[in-house]
């Protein structure tokens, strides 16, 4: 297939990739400012091609619940929201952890607490990679930075959702959901068959055949010792995802003897930062975390021993930086730079912050 | 003329005794035992064997699935 | 007549179902829930679709439902059955789809879910089993909780002024345009188990014949553990209290034009 670059938003991005990856259901619920990737699809009506679901539900609460119906029964299911609707999504996604069921969910973050803004936010770091629901559960946690991640995350989610049972979440923001830029989409896969569906996920309720037992989707185990093995089970398989996941960029980081971390929309500003440091003779670098959970502890643990201090950069009042702090466990200092309240800082005020708060 | 002859098993295991088949049955085929199960439930018993028709009433209203009925026709 | 002759394979009338197992219930003596588990279990083998049918349990005392009847199922979160149902029957058009719920679960945390299923139409078969108390957590007010009934929660009786009206959501739901079919029915006589054993039967047929459409059979129950009566007299009172306030019998049949 020719390489065919596109113009799109983020969102619309998404819309478009989940129909080219063989997504098999989209539900969701408008919210602003991710409700173009509804839009999309239903303008796209990939019933009519692929036999994509679409459906808008009565609510976020709904649309999740219709995820975790459709991922029990091996399908390939997600939904997209905002801030406060994936508030409200949260007893879903807790469910889909603990019955470890495969789905995707897209929180495309704005501005809290509460109703908020709907300005470009990431104060839902904490919600997202700390567990947002109740319950010992993570979530895989991919966070784009540009119109094309978006685009090539929802496959990538998709897989790792499969690979490991269990939910990823892609955390974008408003800048990235709404800003338009090239893309190349991914290539169409076919929807899997259901013969297909029943070899790779076993487990699926799909109407018990007569040689197997029933497959029972749930959560709920009252037994303590079994409770406690179910739980010790997803334990050893954040520990693989942990060990095997963690993706991150690195840019200008060879030399560098102060370190950004960033990520989302915020990494592309402070990539122009550095370029506008290097200008001024600071050797100021960028490690971007692609996988917000699995978190790049190791790399990050490593660059402790290479530079003087890191700042984190971070639409929020300073939530990633905890994990930073954790990692670099107190050999340099680590900063925080924020904005709140859904303004976006230039590059040049990044680097001011490197100046005032590192040097 | 043909007569109807039934009769019943009662999973007595199962049973917890609730006694709704008792009160179901409309020939007063069924009773409570006097023992109890290993879940310390009377169970349903047939206490007056020739009255029973086999109409399953018995075993439709058990909420436990505890009653297998069975119907013959004598000459 | 011997009774070791009368019982032969031969003279069978009736078992309980083979896809219902031998797993002893958690339901206390006489809970309505075990009859109407039998009962769909019945429909279920009757009409050959043990293979295509998914069941989604609630949470509420029917949690574990999914142990008894040997199909595939799908635990839901509180109220959310019918999402999960929504779902389930869009991307597996040809699964009989059907959810399972209490009146806690289908008429208060799951309001919204279930209207809105049903309002859209969904090809699903929602078995609503209403005995007008939270059975599971111990016995507290439900939405259907008659009016001056003593609850672990009106323990002086429900008091509309304090918490509103019995909530009959089988007639909201009538309104409808979406919904095809929706009954109310009883267990506590087999004549009554009949009729209820045909409502679920036509409700999974609408679910399985392309048509399209909501049904819901609404099952009066029996809660004897949370009314704190013998299941004998827990049936007497039934009829006596909670059949005047959700009266028996269809209450649309878009098919039958009722």
């Amino acid at each position: 297939m020719s390489e065919e670059v596109k113009l799109m938003k983020g969102n619309e991005a998404i819309a478009h990739a989940a129909i080219r990856c063989g997504c098999d259901g989209y539900f969701g619920y408008p919210i602003t400012p991710q409700s173009e990737v509804l839009e999309t699809l239903m303008e796209v009506e990939p019933w009519k091609t692929t036999g994509m679901v679409v459906l808008q539900a009565e609510s976020e609460v709904s649309a999740i619940n219709m995820v975790y119906g459709g991922a029990g029964s091996g399908k390939k299911v997600m939904t997209s929201s905002s801030s406060p609707g994936v508030s409200l999504k949260q007893e879903g996604v807790s469910y889909l952890a603990g019955a470890e069921l495969p789905a995707l969910i897209v929180n495309v973050m704005r501005g809290g607490p509460g109703l908020g803004t709907i300005q470009p936010s990431q104060a839902d770091y904490f919600q997202t990679v700390k567990g947002g629901g109740h319950g010992d559960y993570r979530l895989i946690a991919l966070a784009p930075a540009s119109v094309q991640e978006m685009a090539d995350f929802v496959g990538l989610a998709f897989d790792l959702a499969f690979k490991y049972r269990n939910p990823a979440i892609i955390l974008a923001d408003g800048v990235i959901g709404q800003m338009m830029e090239k893309v190349v989409l991914p290539d169409f896969k076919p929807r899997r068959t259901d013969e297909e569906i029943e070899k790779e996920c076993p487990w699926a309720a799909v109407g018990k055949p007569k040689n197997r037992k029933p497959n029972i989707i749930t959560s709920l185990e009252l037994q303590p010792d079994a409770m406690e093995q179910n739980n010790l089970r997803f334990q050893a398989k954040y520990k693989a995802i942990e060990e095997n996941e963690v993706r991150y960029e690195e840019i200008m980081c060879e030399d560098a003897e102060y370190l950004l971390v960033a990520f989302g929309s915020s990494a592309r500003i402070c990539q122009k930062a550095c370029q506008i440091a290097r200008e001024k003779g600071i050797k100021l670098g960028l490690l971007r975390p692609i996988t917000l959970w699995p978190f790049p502890t190791k790399a990050i643990a490593e660059y402790a021993n290479k530079v003087k201090a890191m700042l984190t950069v971070e639409l929020n009042a300073g939530q990633m930086v905890e994990d930073v702090r954790l990692a670099v466990n107190g050999k340099v200092p680590v900063e925080h730079y924020g904005r709140l309240g859904g303004i976006v800082y230039t590059p040049d005020e990044i680097v001011e912050a490197v100046k005032n708060k590192l040097m | 003329m043909a007569k109807i002859k039934g009769a019943i098993v009662v999973n007595q295991e199962r049973c917890k005794g609730c006694r709704l088949c008792v009160v179901a049955c409309p020939t007063n085929v069924l009773a409570m035992s006097k023992q109890v199960n290993a879940k310390g439930y009377n169970f349903a018993v047939m206490e007056n064997e020739d009255a029973c028709i086999g109409c399953a009433s018995c075993g439709i209203v058990c909420p436990d699935g505890c009653i297998t009925v069975y119907k013959t026709k004598i000459d | 007549m011997a009774i070791e002759d009368i019982i032969k394979p031969e003279n069978l009338v009736y078992k309980k179902p083979d896809i219902m197992n031998d797993n002893s219930m958690h339901y206390c003596p006489g809970c309505s829930h075990g009859v109407i588990h039998k009962l769909i279990a019945e429909v279920i083998e009757e009409m050959g679709l043990v293979e295509n049918a998914i069941g989604i349990t609630p949470v509420g005392c029917a949690v574990f439902a999914y142990n008894y009847i040997d199909i595939d199922w799908e635990e839901a979160a509180h109220g959310r059955a019918p999402a999960m149902a929504t779902a389930i029957k869009r991307l597996r058009p040809n699964k009989l789809v059907f959810t399972y719920q209490g009146d806690g679960d289908l008429a208060a945390i799951g309001t919204a879910e279930t209207i809105h299923a049903c309002n859209r139409g969904e090809s699903i078969a929602i078995i609503f089993v209403n005995n007008g108390i939270y059975g599971m957590t111990g016995g507290q007010m439900a939405p259907t909780t008659l009016e001056g009934m003593k609850t672990a929660t009106c323990p002086y009786g429900r008091d509309v002024k304090l918490n509103g009206y019995p909530l009959k959501i089988t007639n909201l739901l009538k309104e409808l345009d979406g919904m095809r079919y929706v009954t109310r029915q009883s267990v506590h006589t087999a004549a009554a188990v009949r009729k209820t054993k045909k409502a679920i039967r036509k409700a999974f047929e609408n679910c399985m014949d392309g048509k399209g459409g909501a049904n819901i059979v609404e099952v009066v129950s029996t809660c004897s553990s949370g009314w704190k009566m013998t299941p004998e007299k827990s049936n007497k009172w039934m009829e006596e209290n909670m059949f005047p306030a959700y009266p028996l019998g269809d209450l649309k049949d878009k098919d039958a034009n009722i």
